[in-house]
């Protein structure tokens, strides 16, 4: 761990104002906010994060969670993830939501991470977080040790020769289901991004994993009004019953109009450099009567383009068996 | 010394942990909480590269660094020497630490950084600058060798093999596995008109004694090795790791105390690990399914200096009946470092391939798996012609299948079904040695009217505290709570080490020879004390009885012990203790001495899902006598739910291109969780084994982790119809397209 300031900030205007102190310096912004510190604290000891300031936002009024004036939820920043998995209205309105958090972690990393952490987290690659590694994400230039490597829960899609590294987050990828909106504050003003654009692919810039710039500062998560009858399901896999990162996971929520599916909306996680969506496979299902081989056919077509590592080609058909599954015990439900 | 009341026996009771109040509420004091005025913390520098020689080592920007107090290396250590005495001073990574300039592992130490904190002391530990000249090394998980040594044999194997009807010829892998203990490696050394109190994670105070005199260069009583509680070994612990040296030449150079807690990535590099195992298997039986020829190749890797082997072949040679047997092995090296003894060493391996081995075999003979065993069952060792000193392995078999269900078994693969999940079963037995160490004890009687009982063993967590107490009220008939156990202190009567499941069977002769002796003092003080009511009385006519002395069966005023002691104007009586044994144990030429056991495990398989899962054990154990069924169970449950890890989990990976142990850490060494956790049915059959000690118990510590892995790999190829010989079994390995 490096030598770091800490700021406690008073108030939204003052964590942004000393966000806004230094800019980014090439490889690392030398400025973060720490929540729940559930990923930066642990990164700062390994020497992967290492910022100058450190401004402490846990005594921001971020942390509720309220009804949105158009029916929908909105999200403070600061929530705690074990509270947005028992909030009433996330369990009877966006249940994806309560069981990915509930899949996540442990109890007492729940306890702590908050919601905009959570969009902010880390990838688990070994790689990434040993500072003897080659790893592009962390020291840009310096190459992909993950690639040839121990890679068995690296991503098989949106991977670049730069970067194979998986977004370990189970809750974005119930938000990437959800259409979820993140609401930030930041020396350019407020901004609300889908969270379909929030996330970026590596490409040949592997150290930026979201839209997010310096300063800028997660305030809300909104999410827009549940849907009518709609039912829905976070699977996840994985080697162990608990606490472990998805192998894959899928979030599906699904709306019927009589026989056929009215409505689908999929996102996977353990799978991809970022949540994945693919619209491509939902189109798949829309209109359909849903059976085995249609939702074998909407895997077949969400896992189009997969491009498997030394060690996880098995994440292939894994990730299919997890959305074919996903989609018959929601079907099952409605 | 007669008519001691027996109404409530304390041996084989459910018996809550005597230093348990002191583990939830914070009190017991583990090794790295050790502080004192003026503490330093060292860390470690760990090698990037895993073959090669340093070319230079730059400390001037980590000597510059806030609160940095040395840095020691190869140029700076001082003199550490080499162990001589290996009976007595056993250590794993013989080469002293920084001995050399060369690198023979990813990982191993090429400095150590002392400061005033350890995040000052971690900082400057990664600001060193180490350059290497590399070289060529190999982590292959491939093994090979031309130079196979006989280690058992009888009869003409290769003849009876050739000849038989039925043959199985496959090989198993068992991977690298780390230990991980929940408690991290730990030295706190201290050094003080010029002799050391090391404070250690260790599971062995007597023999770190000795290694760390011997490595030190100090004469024995100079060194004094203090280990009270420690959080899980698993036999990472037995045998003292470079840091422990590093640490206390750093306290002895700098004059004051010096603290080192390996990080767990360390955990992964230079603290010990089982090595990787590859058994070639030949099996061969009549139709009838009569054994009559087993053969063992096993290689196993080592690291470059040391010649530590993962004895696979410990049970083989007379865990089954055969006319015909060969076990071979040879080392491979391999650039890891040095691996050790992990829970089971040799046979929890060995009893994977022998137990897949004898599965696949009843496969092909169309017999059930248990009644292929219980066919094959030898009357005595047949690898020495010895007796077993108690032997029920048929029992644990009849009675765990009886148990758990067996004969409702469907063998078809993938036939038998539950809430719409496939369900497989599988079977093993398994076997540990019987094992006792020399023991010293001393108890002493006390004039507040406790006991106190002291050795310089330790417990590791399996309740040596409290079955030492059970053993001293069993005597003295006294309550728990009067007892005192003082263990962990090489101040104390020389101890057994807390490995080979021994510390039990070790303790118990000396022990209690100790307190029959303090007993007798006692009846003799109270025939001597002149205020005595039994002054002049023949101690020979004097009982002892539940903390008080009688006169004489009818005697209704019995006289506490402590009243003797006070009216001698004494503090104490003491006895000493002093039992026998080791690995070479004379009772070994008469009796061949092992516990025995069966599992029989559950999985449920959803191939939908892929997800495999192991949902309910029976194991039944016959390990002798049992003294705690709390403690014994604790110890059998926690090796069932270690073994699912080692079934399905664990592995220690080394990364090809540049040797790193690279999944060294806690989401990438999976180890099972508590909802891993099978319902688990554990039964002791409780036949005292007198041969071995006068309770009659042997030691549990491991032999619950032996077998179960093929057990649940037997019960996986039930439902899956895959065969796994690589463990472990991975989604991958289940998972077809």
């Amino acid at each position: 761990m490096q030598l770091f300031q800490v700021h406690r900030a008073g108030s939204i205007a003052d964590a942004l104002k000393n966000g806004a102190i230094d800019s980014h310096d090439g490889t690392h912004t030398s400025v973060r906010f720490l929540a729940g510190g559930t990923t930066l604290v642990d990164l700062m000891k390994l020497d992967v994060e290492t910022p100058q300031r450190v401004i402490d936002i846990t005594r921001l009024p971020l942390d509720r969670i309220e009804d949105a004036d158009d029916g929908g939820l909105k999200i403070g920043a600061t929530a705690r993830n074990a509270d947005l998995a028992r909030h009433p209205r996330v369990l009877r309105d966006y249940s994806v939501l309560s069981e990915a958090l509930l899949a996540g972690a442990s109890a007492q990393l729940r306890n702590m991470a908050t919601t905009g952490g959570n969009l902010l987290q880390r990838t688990r690659c070994l790689y990434f977080r040993d500072t003897a590694m080659a790893c592009n994400k962390r020291r840009p230039g310096s190459g992909c040790d993950a690639i040839g490597g121990y890679n068995r829960n690296l991503a098989i899609l949106g991977t670049s020769e730069h970067c194979i590294a998986t977004n370990p987050s189970d809750m974005n990828v119930a938000l990437m289901a959800l259409d979820a909106i993140i609401h930030v504050q930041g020396p350019t003003g407020r901004r609300s991004i889908p969270i379909a654009d929030f996330f970026v692919l590596p490409g040949s810039t592997p150290e930026r994993e979201t839209v997010i710039q310096s300063g800028d500062l997660i305030t809300y998560v909104t999410l827009p009004p549940p849907q009518k009858n709609a039912r829905a399901i976070y699977l996840k896999l994985r080697d162990r019953a608990s606490y472990e990162f998805a192998l894959a996971s899928a979030a599906v929520i699904m709306t019927r109009n009589g026989d056929t599916i009215d409505t689908v909306q999929i996102a996977m996680g353990g799978i991809g450099t970022r949540p994945w969506r693919s619209k491509a496979a939902e189109d798949k299902l829309k209109g359909q009567k849903p059976d085995a081989a249609l939702f074998r056919t909407a895997a077949e077509t969400f896992l189009d383009g997969a491009a498997p590592q030394s060690g996880n080609a098995f994440k292939v058909e894994l990730a299919k068996r997890c959305l074919v599954h996903a989609l018959t015990t929601t079907a099952d439900m409605t | 010394m007669n008519y001691v009341d027996r109404a409530n026996p304390i041996l084989g009771s459910s018996v809550n942990r005597i230093d348990g109040p002191k583990k939830v509420s914070g009190r017991a004091v583990y090794t790295s909480d050790h502080d004192f005025p003026g503490l330093l913390y060292a860390v470690p520098v760990p090698s990037t590269v895993a073959g090669g020689t340093i070319t230079s080592l730059d400390t001037s920007a980590a000597e510059a660094m806030t609160g940095v107090r040395a840095i020691l290396h190869h140029g700076n250590i001082g003199k550490l020497y080499r162990v001589t005495d290996p009976a007595r001073a056993r250590v794993d990574e013989k080469r002293p630490p920084f001995a050399d300039d060369e690198i023979r592992y990813y990982g191993q130490y090429v400095a150590a950084v002392v400061a005033d904190t350890f995040e000052q002391a971690t900082a400057a530990a990664r600001a060193v600058k180490v350059t290497y000249a590399a070289r060529s090394f190999n982590v292959s998980p491939s093994l090979e060798s031309n130079e196979l040594r006989v280690e058992s044999q009888r009869g003409d194997v290769d003849g009876a093999f050739s000849d038989a009807p039925v043959k199985l010829d496959e090989t198993y892998v068992t991977p690298a596995e780390t230990h991980v203990a929940m408690e991290l490696h730990a030295t706190v050394a201290v050094h003080e008109g010029g002799a050391f109190t090391l404070y250690e994670t260790t599971q062995a105070v007597v023999n770190h004694q000795h290694v760390a005199a011997e490595m030190l260069g100090e004469p024995k009583e100079n060194v004094r090795v203090i280990s009270r509680f420690l959080g899980s070994g698993f036999g990472s612990k037995l045998w003292p790791w470079p840091h422990c040296f590093i640490a206390a030449m750093a306290a002895k150079q700098l004059g004051r105390p010096v603290k080192l807690v390996l990080s767990r990535k360390m955990n992964f590099m230079a603290a010990g690990h089982r090595p990787l195992t590859q058994q070639r298997m030949r099996l061969a039986a009549t139709t009838d399914g009569k054994l009559v020829s087993l053969s063992q190749d096993y290689l196993t890797h080592t690291s470059l200096l040391d010649d530590y082997k993962e004895n696979c072949g410990e049970a083989t040679p007379f865990m089954y009946s055969t006319p015909n047997l060969r076990v071979r092995s040879a080392l491979v090296r391999r650039n890891v470092g040095t691996p050790t003894s992990m829970r089971g060493p040799g046979a929890i391996p060995g009893l994977f391939a022998l137990e897949s081995a004898m599965d696949e075999l009843a496969i092909k003979l169309n017999m059930d798996p248990v009644q292929l065993r219980l066919q094959n069952e030898p009357k005595v060792d047949e690898s020495t012609g010895l007796p077993f000193s108690s032997r029920h392995l048929t029992e644990c078999l009849t009675e765990g299948a009886k148990r758990f269900g067996w004969n409702h078994r469907n063998a078809g693969i993938g036939a038998m079904t539950r809430d719409g999940m496939t369900l497989g079963w599988g079977v093993a037995g398994c076997s540990w040695i019987a094992l006792r160490f020399p023991t010293e004890a001393t108890v002493e009687l006390r004039a507040d009217g406790t006991v106190r009982a002291v050795c310089a063993t330790q417990d590791i967590g399996t309740g040596t505290y409290t079955v030492i107490a059970q053993l001293i009220s069993d005597v003295t008939g006294l309550p728990l709570d009067r007892i005192e156990v003082v263990l962990g202190d090489t101040d104390l009567p020389p101890g057994p080490i807390s490995g080979g499941s021994a510390t039990t069977a070790s303790v118990i002769n000396a022990m209690r020879q100790a307190v029959r002796q303090a007993m007798e003092a006692v009846l003799t003080l109270a025939a001597k004390a002149p205020n005595s009511p039994l002054l002049h009385r023949d101690p020979k006519s004097l009982a002892f009885v539940n903390g008080a002395i009688r006169a004489g069966a009818d005697d209704t005023a019995p006289l506490p012990f402590q009243r003797v002691i006070e009216m001698a104007g004494g503090a104490s009586v003491s006895g000493q203790g002093k039992s026998e044994g080791g690995f070479d144990d004379p009772l070994k030429k008469k009796y061949s001495l092992h516990s025995f056991g069966a599992h029989f495990a559950e999985v449920t398989w959803q191939p939908e899902i892929a997800r495999l899962r192991v949902s309910r054990i029976v194991t039944v154990m016959d390990g002798g006598r049992v003294i705690n069924q709390k403690t014994a169970r604790n110890q059998i449950e926690g090796s069932l739910v270690m073994g699912v890890g080692m079934a399905l989990f664990e592995e220690t990976l080394y990364d090809q291109r540049n040797g790193a142990p690279i999944n060294s850490n806690f989401a990438d060494y999976v180890v099972a969780t508590h909802a891993d956790t099978p319902q688990m049915d554990v039964t002791f059959l409780d036949h005292p084994d007198l041969v071995f000690n006068e309770i009659g118990a042997r030691g549990l510590g491991e032999i619950g982790l032996a077998g179960i892995a093929a057990a649940i790999t037997g019960a996986i190829h039930h439902a899956t119809g895959i065969r796994i010989r690589r463990l472990p079994a991975r989604i991958e390995d289940l998972i077809s397209t």
